[in-house]
């Protein structure tokens, strides 16, 4: 056990864990913050994407050791008031259904949207074909992806 | 938290009389008592009306400020029925939409289940028939809701009840320009002895409903945007360790534990729970029982009925059981004389379908919280389930004590697709609970949940038809082998098609392994192989697979409708793009009728199908939530196409060879088509199911473009591209 610091969502937090433990669980069970998701931990299907530094990682197989020295953020704290053009875009076409794999599914679109404002389709779909979604509402998160390069 | 699941629904509070600024109703099918409440476990207390042997539900809750509570007796895993169900309550109750909120109901099927297929009431959110099973209760729960506001309303008043009417959240007395919001009446509100059925004739007519057919969205839905939506997997509580089960690569096996000292000694377990079919290691935190989990050194029992089967070599043996005696397994249809109506034809054909195992992949691994107290007489539980009712039973079960002694918390559910209706991992949980004597989370790992999965059945369909000289088909017969027993024979009976001798029949086989109802059950399966071979009749009659449907469904115009409608959308007479061609396909699911058109291409050096577009058209009477059915639909239709390109489980040596989502392959969003339309029929006809609609449609409907498109014809899923591939060189 090693006591460690990260910064989460603009806050910084300490937990005494193994450093090899991957972020995600370090996020779940030591700090509550359960938006981000257990799905596969092997990094295949992405319901654990949160950004450190602004990139998208899956936490299921970073370690937390690797985390602190920059700064993490999870769907906790993409907006104050859920408010993030994404998040709205992403109600606006009723995109998810049992919703799991969805947190992951935002963040990895956020990331995009940072550095393609205006993603055509196919772009939207291989950037987010890491990511999973069984219930298959891929149609709407694509949508939803549409309609958020174009409110942001 | 907006669309936040609470878990204490009303059972745990205590409501005598009015309290809280709010009013409770007590709705049963038949009756309504206020003066009816339920204490801490659900039980009926305060009765002053005798409602002996009548179940007593409750499903509404006025606020003093002219909120709504309604309550959700619905599972809701995506397949938004929790909205659905509030909606059908909020119509008849002529709610103001804006001001309802929805919790979850309590885990007591007594109170809260529905009664369908005659087995009385149970609280099981399976087979799409949430919204068909409930629907009729539920508007009358709502109009004997609004008929109490009206008789309170009235009685302040001093005016007749039939002198006022409703406007959402408000009784209205036109003639004195007078009105009373629902959240005033629930201050007066006073509790009658006795309501009145409401006469069907008295409920709305659909041309008046304000929120059936045209409320959009999910009331879950913001909180599943912004990490706020609690999974069983979320839950924690005080006190709480973690579970984790190492269990048998082959199904019956059981365990010893070799290294127990070793692993009692780690630093950080708790205990070791030595199970029937596995190990369980409690410990101190998730990361370490998933740490120590690997290192558990398990010898298991050997000279079970499964180890010595591998699913490829069990095709070998199919055919030869499909050619045995007619009946001599379970005949599940059968019209005229199947021997003379085959004998009788101008033409006969012949033609074996095989499906592999699926595998759920519900993206939320199975996993419950179950507290047993220290004098193990009572336990909570936390659990994403489909079968909240089963599950409480199995506790108490296990615990041996009464099902009232257990404390039934449901949370969402990240995706069921038939898994969650079982009871097996919250016995898991009860089991390692009880040992320990503390609340204790057990999280399956994706390897766990794929490889003591339980799956699909594996099948082989063997079709025999005959057609007469003017092309009917008048001999009809549908063998299915396979291991699986009533999963493997649901939608195999071809009840649209009008056809004078029919047999169909499932042959079962026991491998020893395990099944269960995937989203749509036998139907995905079936209908593939259905449509498919009627595709291979009409393609060998040279007769347009449209119009032989149509014909086919001469006794069914609402059929011919939905199939009808789906080739105009589609444009089905206009050629496709060069190097593309359309499949057509219809299926009928949980009384629900479905039709589907796709267009692909094939690239021919990968052997990769590509789906450019879909075409679908559903008949589900009336549709309560139109925007939610057309996202059922949309995700069936992949899920069904995702298990007809990509998905198979296979077993060697009775042992499942894939571990996780890399060598279980499910669809991707780069492989979904271009555009996928659905379009919903009109209908003013009790709902019928919809959530698994979508999958039976997509397997025969590529198929037949496939073989439209290339000559051949592909008969077993998935269509892999190393399997297209053969199939293209043969």
């Amino acid at each position: 056990m090693t006591e460690l610091s990260i910064n989460v969502n603009g806050q910084s937090q300490v937990v005494n864990v193994d450093p090899t433990t991957p972020v995600l669980w370090v996020l779940r069970e030591h700090l509550g913050l359960t938006g981000t998701k257990y799905g596969c931990g092997k990094a295949i299907c992405g319901s654990c994407t949160i950004h450190l530094n602004g990139t998208p990682i899956r936490a299921c197989i970073t370690p937390v050791a690797a985390c602190t020295s920059g700064k993490i953020t999870t769907i906790e704290g993409l907006s104050e008031n859920n408010n993030h053009p994404v998040q709205k875009a992403w109600v606006e076409a009723q995109a998810p259904q049992c919703g799991y794999c969805q947190s992951g599914q935002i963040m990895q679109a956020v990331s995009l949207l940072k550095n393609n404002t205006n993603p055509t389709r196919e772009e939207i779909k291989s950037y987010l074909s890491g990511n999973l979604c069984r219930c298959a509402a891929y149609m709407r998160i694509i949508n939803a992806v549409e309609i958020a390069s174009k409110i942001s | 938290m907006e669309g936040q699941i609470k878990s204490k629904g009303i059972s745990r509070r205590k409501f005598v009389g009015i309290i809280g600024g709010g009013v409770v109703f007590l709705v049963s099918a038949w009756k309504l008592a206020p003066n009816l409440f339920l204490d801490e476990e659900g039980n009926q207390i305060n009765s002053s009306t005798d409602f002996e042997g009548q179940k007593v539900t409750v499903w509404v809750q006025i606020h003093e400020d002219d909120f709504i509570t309604i309550y959700n007796p619905s599972s809701e895993m995506g397949q938004g029925s929790m909205t659905a169900l509030a909606v059908i309550i909020a119509e008849e109750l002529d709610a103001d939409w804006s001001k309802v909120n929805i919790e979850q109901s309590s885990a007591n099927p007594s109170i809260y289940g529905a009664g369908w297929g005659g087995r009385g009431r149970s609280m099981i959110t399976v087979g799409s028939r949430t919204v068909s099973s409930y629907y009729n209760t539920l508007r009358q729960a709502g109009a004997q809701a609004r008929f109490v506001l009206l008789t309170n309303a009235a009685k302040s008043l001093g005016v007749s009840i039939d002198e006022l009417t409703t406007e959402p959240n408000k009784v209205i007395h036109k003639a004195s320009n007078r009105q009373m919001s629902y959240g005033e009446i629930a201050k007066i509100v006073k509790p009658m002895d006795d309501v009145p059925d409401i006469a069907e004739s008295k409920l709305k007519k659909p041309e008046d409903f304000r929120l059936i057919g045209k409320i959009g969205p999910r009331f879950d839905i913001p909180s599943k945007c912004n990490g706020s939506a609690q999974y069983a997997m979320d839950i924690k509580v005080t006190n709480m360790v973690y579970g984790v089960i190492s269990r048998s690569p082959v199904y019956g096996a059981k365990p010893i534990l070799l290294n127990k000292s070793e692993i009692i000694n780690s630093p950080g377990v708790v205990n070791i729970v030595e199970l029937d079919h596995g190990i369980g290691l409690i410990t101190d935190t998730l990361e370490l029982a998933l740490k120590i989990k690997p290192k558990l050194r398990i010898e298991w029992s050997t000279g079970n009925k499964a180890e010595n089967f591998n699913s490829f070599d069990a095709y070998n043996t199919y055919p030869e059981i499909a050619e045995q005696r007619l009946s001599s397994g379970n005949v599940l249809s059968q019209k005229g004389n199947i021997s003379n109506g085959l004998k009788s034809g101008l033409r006969t054909y012949s033609s074996d379908y095989k499906n592999d195992f699926v595998y759920h992949a519900q993206q939320e691994p199975l996993n419950a919280l179950v507290s047993v107290a220290a004098d193990g007489q009572s336990a909570e539980a936390w659990v994403g389930t489909q079968a909240p009712g089963n599950n409480r039973n199995a506790i108490a079960q296990e615990l041996g004590i009464d099902p009232s002694k257990v404390e039934f918390h449901r949370t969402y559910l990240g995706g069921g697709f038939g898994r969650r209706s079982s009871s097996d991992y919250v016995v898991e949980a009860t089991k390692l609970s009880n040992v320990q004597k503390q609340p204790v989370k057990l999280v399956w790992t994706r390897e766990d949940d794929l490889q003591y999965g339980m799956f699909r059945p594996q099948s082989l369909q063997r079709m025999e038809a005959s057609v007469d000289n003017s092309n009917n088909i008048i001999g009809w017969k549908h063998i299915i082998v396979g291991t699986g027993n009533n999963l493997l024979g649901s939608g195999a009976k071809p009840q649209f098609y009008s056809i004078p001798n029919l047999h169909v029949e499932v042959r079962n086989i026991n491998h020893g392994v395990r099944t269960k109802h995937w989203r749509g059950v036998g139907h995905g399966a079936n209908k593939f192989a259905i449509e498919s071979f009627v595709d291979e009749i009409a393609s060998d009659l040279s007769i347009d697979p449209l119009e032989f449907r149509l014909k086919l469904m001469k006794d069914s115009p609402r059929a011919q409708n939905v199939l009808r409608t789906v080739a105009e959308r589609a444009n089905w007479q206009s050629p496709s793009a060069n190097g593309r061609a359309k499949g057509i396909a219809f299926a009928e699911r949980s009384r629900s009728l479905a039709a589907c058109v796709c267009e692909l291409s094939v690239d021919k050096d990968s052997g990769r199908i590509i789906v450019h577009k879909i075409w679908a058209t559903l008949d589900a009477g009336v549709v309560v939530q139109p925007d939610n059915a057309i996202a059922q639909m949309e995700g069936a239709i992949l899920m069904g196409m995702s298990s007809i390109l990509k998905e198979s489980i296979t077993f060697r040596n009775g042992q499942v060879e894939q571990s996780n989502f890399d060598d279980y392959n499910i669809l991707r969003m780069d492989e979904v088509p271009d555009s996928l339309e659905v379009h919903i029929i009109p209908s003013k006809v009790r709902p019928t199911g919809i959530g698994e609609s979508g999958v039976p449609i997509i397997g025969g409907a590529i198929a037949n473009a496939f073989a439209t498109l290339t000559g051949k014809r592909l008969k077993h899923i998935p269509f892999t591209p190393t399997k297209v591939k053969l199939v293209l060189e043969s």
